[in-house]
């Protein structure tokens, strides 16, 4: 018969991942190191992919020259307004959709059929709809937000606890004020993480719609420097995006931290 | 005593097919403790979700009369098995919420805490605070209401015996002094001899009243070993014994 013997072996722990700040900056930094380094070693031809320090180099032209910021401040500018408008009306649909009967099949019926369309493809009938100006490239971006946003939130609504919105009810809560106090800040988690998805989003398409029309905004700016070969300048344009993504991700960090305290 | 007097008059419900409850006729008297028991499944929560205005009966009538104070802001008030808390607003937040736009909304707040000991817990989050401690911030929010009638579904089967104990004794003793007609849902029968005046037994699904036990002691003094009330709660046992076995086959037996 077998027997035991000794002390009993752990089995527990594990499964509680957590954040370490210096782990993701020192996994960029180490990335950028052995990038560099191989370039310098003559491992990465510089055509093909500049080394970082050459990066910094046409970064710091772009602006010192003021290129940097003229073709920044048209892409956020952009951003900043085609994310916002998407977004306001994408939580408006998905709290209506997560809320009333009326609105539910049809909402999720025209989501359904709409999201899964490349955004990509109706910049060419949002430039017919709206011109060749900041119209289609703004509608274009509210377009991708508005989707997710409302999947998101709606996701979001449908979690919030039952039992919360009978207790709000049972206290005489007016709808508004179930809404309010309870189903929002019920679906503000969902909503923030629909956020770290359609700022993405934003991002991708804005170049997208830059590439296809437009002379200031860094997607036009990549996409001559690209025309050129001008391989210095199209990574420095990336490498402007990647920033802004990460900031982006801090900042909704940030909001998170603030918002979710209770958590 | 105060309070609201509520009046079942052959309450019936049905979920589909299903009928929970059937003919119930009841009355709860202004000020006094009525507690629902019976086997699980008997319809005990569906039938407080009907006093309460959150359920609509299949067939019957459920009436209130009598006076209710000038200042209270809902006569028939909850408090929660799971406490329904909100985790995202502190312990203040949570009462302050049911207060609407009350002019008096600090006072009833700072009283109600200070009625169930948490004045020091008034920033705290829902989830610093212990089960016993949430379901205090449950019962004052329903106070600050100041409520006519007071609904607790099972308030205290989600905590430990030993709170379970101790906060009984405080539900006596804040019930007593609010004085409102308070229909209190407990599988407990300990709980339910030493909270009730009137003990309504519900035979298994579909409910009805089997039995109708009235225990006209005061709340105050009424202790977990007290031999009375002992004795009131194993007759109360031997009524619910067969329904109870039976109700627990049935669910043996259901197909998943």
């Amino acid at each position: 018969m077998p027997r035991l013997n000794g002390p009993v072996r752990f089995r527990g722990g594990g499964f509680s991942p957590r954040d370490n700040g210096w782990a993701s900056a020192g996994t960029l930094l180490g990335l950028v190191a052995l990038w560099q380094l191989g370039a310098s070693a003559g491992l990465i031809k510089s055509l093909f992919l500049p080394p970082p320090v050459a990066i910094c180099a046409a970064l710091y032209h772009l602006a010192i020259s003021g290129e940097l910021w003229r073709h920044l401040s048209a892409s956020l500018m952009r951003l900043g307004i085609g994310w916002v408008t998407g977004t306001i009306f994408g939580i408006g649909m998905g709290l209506a959709v997560g809320l009333w009967s009326a609105f539910r099949s049809p909402g999720m019926a025209v989501v359904a059929a709409l999201f899964p369309i490349p955004k990509i493809a109706l910049v060419p009938l949002f430039i017919i709809w709206f011109g060749i100006g900041e119209g289609s490239k703004i509608a274009t971006l509210a377009f991708g937000v508005f989707f997710p946003t409302v999947i998101a939130t709606a996701g979001g609504v449908d979690n919030v606890s039952r039992g919360l919105i009978r207790m709000g009810q049972s206290f005489g809560l007016s709808t508004w004020a179930i809404v309010r106090t309870i189903i929002l800040p019920g679906a503000l988690p969902a909503i923030l993480s629909g956020f770290r998805v359609t700022t993405s989003i934003a991002i991708v398409l804005l170049v997208a719609a830059e590439m296809i029309g437009a002379e200031q905004g860094i997607g036009a700016f990549v996409l001559s420097a690209g025309n050129l070969y001008d391989t210095d300048n199209l990574l420095a344009g990336i490498v402007v995006l990647s920033v802004m993504g990460l900031i982006v991700a801090w900042v909704i960090g940030r909001l998170e931290r603030a918002l979710l305290a209770w958590r | 005593m105060s309070g609201l007097r509520l009046a079942l008059n052959g309450v019936c419900h049905a979920y589909r097919d299903l009928t929970v409850l059937d003919g119930i006729d009841l009355t709860a008297e202004p000020g006094e403790v009525s507690v629902l028991v019976g086997p699980s499944g008997c319809g005990k929560s569906t039938l407080l979700g009907i006093m309460g205005g959150m359920l609509l009966p299949s067939a019957g009538t459920v009436t209130v009369s009598g006076d209710i104070a000038a200042d209270c802001l809902n006569p028939l008030s909850y408090v929660f098995q799971d406490f329904s808390l909100l985790p995202w607003r502190s312990v203040a937040g949570n009462i302050e919420l049911v207060l609407g736009k009350c002019p008096s909304r600090a006072e009833r707040v700072a009283e109600v805490l200070a009625l169930t000991g948490l004045t020091e817990f008034a920033d705290a989050w829902p989830r610093q605070l212990s089960g016993g401690m949430r379901q205090r911030v449950g019962i004052a929010r329903a106070l600050a209401v100041r409520p006519a009638c007071l609904l607790m579904d099972e308030p205290l089967s989600a905590l430990d015996a030993q709170t379970r104990d101790l906060l009984l004794d405080e539900f006596s003793s804040i019930i007593a002094r609010a004085g409102t007609t308070t229909i209190y849902v407990t599988h407990n029968l300990n709980e339910a001899v030493r909270l009730g005046q009137q003990i309504v037994v519900l035979s298994r699904r579909p409910g009805r009243i089997r039995d109708i036990v009235r225990i006209d002691r005061p709340l105050a003094g009424r202790g977990a070993r007290d031999p009375d009330l002992l004795a009131i709660e194993e007759n109360l046992w031997r009524m619910i014994r067969d329904d109870a076995a039976a109700a627990e086959r049935e669910r043996i037996d259901a197909p998943a």
